[in-house]
């Protein structure tokens, strides 16, 4: 059986990495071009750009970031909506850390909670259901931003909730699913993508059999992979493996975790609680089926349903902030000309500067490159 | 230390900081029964310190910390060794301590005596004095427990003239022990983890001391405490001039605990607090030397070079595991966790 410790040998790190350079040179050699792939997942990119593997094939892959955060593609509207809610007098809103920072049209989390809201980090869900028995006058809303990852457990602290009869709770659900979000970037006609590495976590979830359209019906190879170093070099080579051969599969190099069908009971918990419904998504805008809404049984754990908010316009986007184009992979940091100059993790101009796996912040964090050789926009 | 059962179910009113009898009961019972020296028995306005004829250290710091105790230590420990660590790494001889204690009406006298007798103990080991003392008591829901402030004095040694200025290329970095110890033990504990590990706070006057007798290689230290190894190394190098370091992230010293806890919630051990880790920046020539000197002595078994001044524009680069590169920065706001 293979040794999960030597995925952090660097022995053998070191010459994974000059094998997938000499695979890439062999591609570039058949293509003339370097091919771009997206990293659709967040922790990819930290993954990335943490261990340098980013910088090590620069000459051979243009490895753009995609809509895998699920702070930065929560939109600007829904922002302003959360931090409406904050203000409610008697409501604490239960989040968790990456959302406190994030710039509405006019305030963030942060300044609301300095202003005298109510404002708690959580790290599970679940705290929520205790915070609420433990303040029976208060109303917790609990804010569900997340992908297919986090679904489950705002599923299963809701049906906690109906069992306990606590009732002074209520989720606001932004929730987004990957699969349409994935279909309207390849439908896009702006740029095309090579190939895609697909985010582990929601495989574990989902399954990689929810992936196959990105073969099937676009001819596009993907592979599921892990976080590891390792993981991520294999997932590359794996890739330019199929553009050389000119193949387009689904791969799941993430056996260890992801099998094909996914988290059955997972998906269960989630089916009872929530239903397919659109959202909006920051860059990409409102993608059909591509959300999840409280199924009617649940109805009365809504926070919308519980305190109707006025729906403001919101602001136009902070005017130059470019994380829409990014989140498409569009752009990368660099060329965002608020980028590392008015935009850093202290004065965050848009989500993608806040999350700790915001493309901005994680290169703004990690990166040497300036980004200044051979990146074109497309 | 052995619990006091007379303080058992006794809790600080505001009375105990009203300066009246409670006040002075408070004092003799819980602080004077511990802190009792020559200079602070002599319970005048300010304390009267010798005269000395080098430059004098002075240093002060507050602590608050959540939770009060925390696997290897408490909010007690954390006051002495902090202000200690910080006269330490500027090259001074830690001499004499005070100490303010602002207290939550309600708190528990027996947290409050072992909070005390911690300090104690630790001063104690830092051959330091507690020359002078406050207290205030503030009503319920005003702080969380107890915050305690420190002021340290100490006195510069001849021949000891540290400073960012005196690091050049070629400069080694040593670090005296294992990262991110501090942080997770007590976000573990926080949070309610079990897991098999404590904080690294130590007082570090020793280690410094005999690296500065010892050796003339020692260019400028620093403690590595909030904000962690990155922040620190990144400051020292906008203050320096010309320089880059470079840090081998394979020679980071990062024990198991630290790298499983830091996975599973999405944080960096290089961004992680330390409470008792000296950051050095030391003459090439020297380095083997000075290691070996930390490693002597308690608090700096784990000692090891990380990495080496280079000229260059104010970066701290991290070589990866892999031969990649990238930067250390500034921690930028509160560490959050990770959201999926």
């Amino acid at each position: 059986m293979f040794d999960l410790r030597q995925m952090s040998n660097p022995l053998l790190l070191k010459e994974m990495v000059k094998k997938t350079i000499d695979l890439g040179e062999k591609v570039l050699d058949k293509t003339k071009k370097r091919p771009v792939f997206m990293e659709v997942c967040g922790t990819h990119t930290v993954a990335f750009s943490r261990s340098g593997v980013r910088g090590l094939l620069e000459g051979i892959v243009d490895l753009r970031s995609g809509p895998g955060c699920p702070v930065c593609v929560t939109s600007q509207q829904d922002i302003d909506r959360v931090l409406e809610i904050s203000r409610i007098k008697g409501v604490t809103l239960a989040t968790f850390g990456d959302m406190l920072r994030v710039p509405g049209s006019s305030s963030s989390l942060e300044k609301e909670r300095a202003m005298g809201a109510d404002i708690r980090i959580i790290y599970s869900p679940l705290e929520a259901i205790k915070m609420a028995a433990e303040n029976p006058k208060r109303e917790i809303v609990l804010l569900g931003v997340g992908f297919e990852t986090t679904a489950p457990a705002i599923a299963v602290t809701l049906q906690e909730a109906r069992r306990k009869k606590v009732d002074n709770i209520s989720v606001y659900s932004l929730h987004k699913t990957m699969p349409n979000a994935l279909i309207s970037l390849l439908e896009g006609k702006e740029f095309a993508i090579d190939a895609l590495l697909l985010p582990g976590h929601v495989a574990a979830i989902t399954g990689y059999r929810s992936f196959d359209f990105i073969a099937s019906k676009y001819k596009i190879p993907a592979v599921v992979a892990g976080f590891e170093v390792f993981d991520i070099i294999s997932a590359i080579s794996s890739l330019l493996n199929m553009l050389l051969k000119g193949e387009s599969r689904i791969e799941n190099l993430y056996s260890r975790i992801v099998t094909e069908t996914g988290n059955i009971t997972a998906q269960k918990m989630v089916n009872e609680v929530f239903e397919q419904g659109d959202a909006i998504w920051r860059g990409l805008g409102e993608i059909a089926g591509s959300g999840l809404l409280l199924k009617s049984l649940y109805r009365e754990f809504e926070t919308l349903v519980r305190f109707p908010i006025k729906i403001t316009e919101a602001s136009p986007y902070a005017s130059a902030c470019r994380c829409g184009d990014l989140l498409m992979g569009k752009i990368r940091p660099f060329q965002c000309n608020l980028f590392r100059k008015i935009c850093t993790p202290n004065n965050p101009l848009g989500p993608c500067m806040v999350s700790a796996e915001g493309a901005c912040s994680v290169y703004y964090r990690y990166d040497v490159s300036d980004g200044e050789s051979g990146y074109d926009e497309r | 230390m052995m619990k006091d059962d007379g303080l058992k179910g006794k809790r600080i009113l505001l009375s105990h900081g009203d300066g009246g009898a409670l006040t002075r009961k408070l004092i003799e019972e819980i602080f004077y029964k511990k802190f009792y020296n020559d200079i602070l028995i002599k319970d005048q306005d300010a304390a009267l310190l010798p005269a000395c004829d080098r430059p004098i250290a002075m240093t002060t710091d507050s602590f608050i910390v959540k939770p009060i105790f925390f696997p290897g230590g408490d909010i007690g420990k954390l006051a002495v060794c902090g202000t200690v660590n910080d006269l330490a790494v500027s090259g001074a001889e830690a001499k004499f301590i005070t100490t303010a204690f602002i207290i939550e009406e309600g708190f528990k006298m027996e947290d409050l005596a072992q909070i005390v007798d911690s300090m104690w103990q630790t001063a104690r080991e830092c051959g330091l004095t507690i020359v002078s003392g406050d207290t205030k008591v503030v009503e319920k829901g005003s702080i969380d427990g107890i915050f305690i402030n420190t002021t340290g004095i100490g006195v510069l040694p001849a021949g000891v003239n540290l400073g960012f200025q005196q690091i050049k290329p070629g400069d080694k970095i040593i670090i005296s022990g294992n990262i991110g110890e501090h942080g997770v033990a007590v976000m573990a504990s926080r949070e309610g983890f079990s897991i098999n590990l404590s904080s690294d706070c130590a007082p570090l006057n020793r280690i410094t001391q005999s690296i500065l007798k010892n050796s003339q290689g020692v260019k400028f230290m620093r403690d590595p405490t909030r904000g962690g190894v990155a922040s620190t190394l990144k400051e020292i190098a906008i203050s320096s001039h010309n320089v880059d370091f470079c840090i081998n992230e394979e020679n980071l010293p990062i024990s198991q605990e630290v790298n499983t806890v830091c996975q599973l919630l999405g944080y960096d051990p290089l961004y992680l607090a330390n409470e008792g880790k000296i950051l050095a920046f030391v003459a090439p020539e020297e380095c083997e030397k000075i290691i070996s000197l930390m490693k002597e002595l308690p608090y700096g078994e784990n000692t090891c070079c990380i990495g080496e001044v280079q000229e260059g524009k104010g970066d701290v680069l991290l070589k990866t595991i892999i031969g990649g590169t990238r930067k250390l920065n500034l921690l930028s706001g509160i560490s959050l966790p990770r959201i999926c």
